[in-house]
């Protein structure tokens, strides 16, 4: 047995030069320092977004894209496919978790600093990722077609439309039309399993590549302990160390999704009827809940101009400045780093108090 | 051009004034109070007014001439105050002429008046009784409206109240010696619920049973036919029953027997069978044939209605647990149809037709009942499912832990 | 800088056998758990039985089975509907639950229409109310017929 292993990997070995991958790998390390756990979250990141891309795959093969068909094959998932109930269970869980995982790696990174030169492009195009998965979340969250999804949607795409000169051609491309309808499910449907997907590979491959490219950042603190006394500098290896660490961590949001799925599966809700009312106190995922709910509380005018605008305004230049923020950390003309701090954290509560209070409004 | 507007309107409205009838009477009748006062508010909505009749129409006299010696003179026809027992002769003056109302409306019936002389009203008022009603009393006078208007006095919603003006006033049908407690009893049943609830104008009310203008109590012998005109199964149900015959033979009036008549209330299973509640129990006794028959049909139907409400219980448990059993909760409705059909097929009085019914339900309600032990079971399995897996991975966590212990250990 | 990590050093005596516990321990974990990932998955991807997802496009009746003037109850997704062929050979499709109280109406061959048993209800065989309490029209459906075989489903919106 060991000889035809050898042998085997003796064959990609003459192709491949494995054994130069090997020494390079060997060679990994990630810095050991007190916050060195919140490495952790990119991998779990990845890992998330990993179940969701099998688990939809799977769901692929048996979901209908249709007005007419959408609910019923999602009914018929989680009736009569064995198992089916916890593949898309564990799908509408994980992309939760994902939401929020991907949230905290980012105010992580933020917090630890490591947006700073030379990893400006992979703070960007890890915001950027933060963005899609939103758009995942956004264009997942109709292809069941029942009441909720509807009319979150249809709320949903109301706030665009709010932008000036762009918000209205945004609105009609997004729901393929004035109304929603089985148009925009189609077009959703496109988005959620192609479109973002390809995107998201690409900024994946080059996120993960800048990060192998430039290594693991160390926290501004640490890095000024280390350089005054280099023989307290401690790396852990990449391969195994590190890798069995997050395995575990990795093993641990597997048990909590199945639990999840197995004792909360998905509600089915009801089947989408347009020319229903709405439900009285519609509204988004709770990942959305703290635009909402700021949109909500804006008055109708300030200073004569239309409120929501121009809460969508604010939320397009927090946007801009959460891309741009390794550019806003400077020496001069003042020292920024501070700020950011404050602000991250202002916003960080703003969230979190909006999340809630959008949760228990009516 | 301000000039030429305002004059152009002066001769429109003064074009418009002179087409317009004139009804020189209210000019002063307006502002007469009770009785001699009928406001122009009210005669404007008068039907009549609005078909151009003045007045004179019904009173007689000249009501273009603005002199009141001219317009109430005799020799102009005027009538005065038009006693009761005038009434019913006046209406059909018009109302009995297809020629005339041809005129006005030509879908209109003509033959109120020779249904009213059929009426028990229509009987005593040619023999002179100033008590009984006539068409004012339930349609108004001044404020006459079109019967398909809601505020109208014979519009669906109101006609148990106009006639309960009458009868349910004690004092004033003492001399006819009937009871005073329909409207009362009307307003507890299930089809005034469906009229004033449910909004149904198609619901009986009064003169649905009893006629309008021709009103008579349908008869004993009747009554069924009567009610088959919407519940025209149960009637031809009863009519195979062994209940007809013996209801003909003892001048029992059909339905009413069991069901009442004017204060119908919701019918239940409890109204079958030899129970507190039950009506078999007026005429059978415990142990009679006709009370052995009720007493299966009773158990048949509660077994039913029992095993639906077991069924239900067990799947909106499921549901709170989290299990998808909406297909199981829409093929309850079919167990439901099937009690519904066995209500109706108790009119049969055989215990054995309606064990055909009340078996199908039953089959379904097992169906759906299993259904939702199906769904316990999964609940159950996905548990055990659950904790194998979550050993594994526990096993896996304690694995890794010790295996990365022993690798970095040194 | 210290590197930690990696290289099993050369184990103590007494370290071999708690070593393979520990790899035992393992590898059934990581077995077991895999498995209990796997089996689910597998199963999955075996298609069910029945492949009827019940949705809007039914097969109502068979061109054989169905008769001119008569009518046929069938289950349209939750809710019952009435397929009726004319005597002339027409078909029409149409909700079976009368608009009245809810009750399931048939189609009567004497009255060449639709009647709803429980308050003598009629409805025409387009599905409007025509005589009775009904308030409303039954909703129509669209009928296609394909070769043997009648499918009915819910109108299309445009």
């Amino acid at each position: 047995m060991a000889t035809r292993a050898t042998n085997v990997r003796g064959w990609f070995d003459d192709r491949f030069h494995l054994d130069d991958l090997k020494a390079l790998a060997k060679k990994k390390t990630v810095p050991l320092h007190r916050y060195s756990y919140w490495y952790f979250l990119g991998g779990m990141t990845l890992f998330l977004f990993g179940v969701q891309v099998m688990t939809g795959a799977l769901l692929l093969l048996y979901y209908r894209p249709g007005a007419d068909e959408a609910f019923e094959s999602v009914q018929f998932i989680m009736t009569q496919v064995q198992f089916g109930w916890l593949i898309r269970s564990v799908h509408s869980w994980s992309a939760n978790l994902l939401v929020f995982m991907a949230f905290a790696h980012l105010f992580s990174v933020l917090f630890l600093r490591s947006y700073r030169k030379p990893r400006e492009l992979t703070w960007m195009s890890g915001v950027l990722l933060l963005i899609l998965m939103l758009g995942f979340g956004f264009s997942g969250y109709l292809l069941p077609w029942n009441t909720l999804s509807y009319f979150a949607t249809k709320v949903g795409t109301e706030i665009p439309a709010q932008i000036p000169v762009i918000g209205r051609p945004v609105l009609l491309f997004l729901r393929g039309g004035e109304d929603i309808t089985g148009s925009t499910l189609t077009r959703m449907f496109g988005l959620h399993v192609a479109i973002l997907p390809a995107i998201a590979t690409l900024l994946i491959v080059l996120h993960v590549g800048l990060i192998q490219w430039f290594g693991m950042s160390v926290p501004p603190g640490v890095e000024a302990a280390w350089a005054k006394n280099p023989g307290e500098r401690r790396e852990i290896r990449f391969f195994p160390n590190f890798v069995l660490r997050e395995l575990m961590a990795w093993y641990v949001a597997l048990g909590l999704l199945g639990t999840l799925a197995a004792l909360f599966p998905w509600t089915l809700g009801v089947k989408a009827d347009p020319f229903a009312p709405a439900p009285a106190g519609i509204k988004p995922e709770w990942y959305f809940l703290f635009m909402f709910q700021t949109l909500k509380l804006i008055p109708a005018k300030i200073f004569g101009m239309d409120g929501e605008m121009l809460g969508i305004l604010a939320f397009g230049v927090v946007g801009a400045v959460a891309l741009l923020l390794p550019f806003l950390d400077r020496e001069k003309p003042f020292h920024t780093r501070r700020w950011i701090t404050g602000l991250a954290c202002v916003f960080l509560g703003y969230m979190a108090a909006m999340t809630v209070y959008g949760w228990v409004a009516k | 051009m301000t000039v030429w507007l305002v004059a152009a309107c002066l001769i429109v409205c003064a074009v418009l004034a002179a087409a317009q009838t004139k009804n020189s009477c209210l000019d002063c009748h307006s502002n007469l109070p009770e009785p001699l006062g009928v406001s122009v508010e009210t005669y404007s909505q008068n039907i009549h007014a609005q078909k151009g009749l003045t007045c004179a129409a019904c009173h007689g006299g000249d009501a273009t001439a603005d002199d009141p010696e001219k317009a109430m003179s005799r020799s102009a026809g005027w009538k005065g105050k038009i006693e009761h027992k005038q009434v019913p002769e006046l209406c059909a003056s018009c109302h009995a002429n297809a020629e005339l109302m041809k005129k006005y409306n030509p879908g209109l019936r003509v033959d109120q008046f020779q249904q009213y002389k059929t009426s028990v009203h229509g009987q005593r008022w040619a023999k002179g009784d100033a008590k009984v009603a006539v068409c004012t009393d339930c349609h108004g006078v001044h404020e006459l409206r079109p019967p398909s208007d809601p505020r109208s006095k014979v519009h669906p919603t109101n006609i148990a109240t106009t006639c309960s003006r009458c009868h349910a006033d004690a004092e004033y049908m003492k001399p006819y010696g009937i009871k005073t407690d329909q409207f009362a009893k009307y307003q507890e049943s299930v089809h005034h619920e469906a009229m004033t609830v449910r909004g149904d104008l198609s619901a009986p009310t009064c003169t649905t049973c009893h006629g309008n203008h021709g009103a008579t109590p349908p008869g004993v012998a009747n009554v069924t036919n009567v009610c088959a005109n919407c519940h025209v199964f149960q009637a031809q149900l009863f009519a195979t029953s062994p209940h007809k015959a013996a209801f003909a033979a003892a001048g029992f009036p059909g339905c009413v027997t069991c069901h009442r008549n004017h204060g119908i209330k919701h019918p239940g299973d409890h109204m079958i069978g030899m129970g507190e509640k039950a009506v078999c129990k007026n005429c059978h006794v415990d142990g009679d044939a006709g009370a052995q028959q009720a007493v299966t049909m009773h158990d048949e139907l509660a077994t039913l209605a029992a095993a639906i409400a077991a069924s239900d219980e067990l799947l909106t448990h499921a549901e709170r647990q989290g299990m998808e059993v909406s297909q199981a909760k829409q093929q309850e409705t079919q167990a439901r149809d099937a009690l519904l059909k066995a209500r109706v097929t108790v009119h049969t009085f055989s215990e054995k037709e309606l064990k055909k019914d009340t078996d199908a339900g039953l089959a379904i309600a097992k169906q759906t009942h299993a259904a939702g032990e199906q769904a316990m079971v999964e609940w159950r399995y996905r548990r055990v499912g659950l904790g194998f897996s979550v050993a594994a991975i526990a096993l896996v966590l304690v694995g890794l832990g010790l295996y990365i212990r022993n690798l970095e250990q040194k | 800088m210290v590197v930690s990590g990696a290289t099993a050093a050369t184990p103590e005596p007494r370290d071999v056998p708690r070593r393979r516990f520990v790899n035992i321990l393992l590898g059934t974990g990581l077995l077991a758990s895999a498995a209990s990932f796997l089996y689910p998955i597998l199963k999955y991807l075996v298609p069910p039985k029945l492949p009827d997802l019940g949705g809007d496009a039914v097969l109502a009746a068979k061109v054989s089975e169905l008769k001119p003037n008569t009518g046929k109850t069938f289950r349209f997704g939750s809710r019952p509907g009435l397929l009726v062929q004319t005597a002339p050979g027409e078909y029409h499709a149409m909700s079976a639950t009368c608009t009245h109280l809810g009750c399931t109406v048939q189609y009567r061959p004497d009255l060449r229409e639709i009647w709803c048993a429980c308050h003598n209800g009629l409805y025409d065989l387009n599905g409007r109310n025509i005589s009775g309490p009904p308030p409303r029209p039954l909703e129509a459906f669209d009928v296609q017929v394909r070769g043997d075989e009648i499918f009915v489903r819910r109108k299309q919106e445009a």
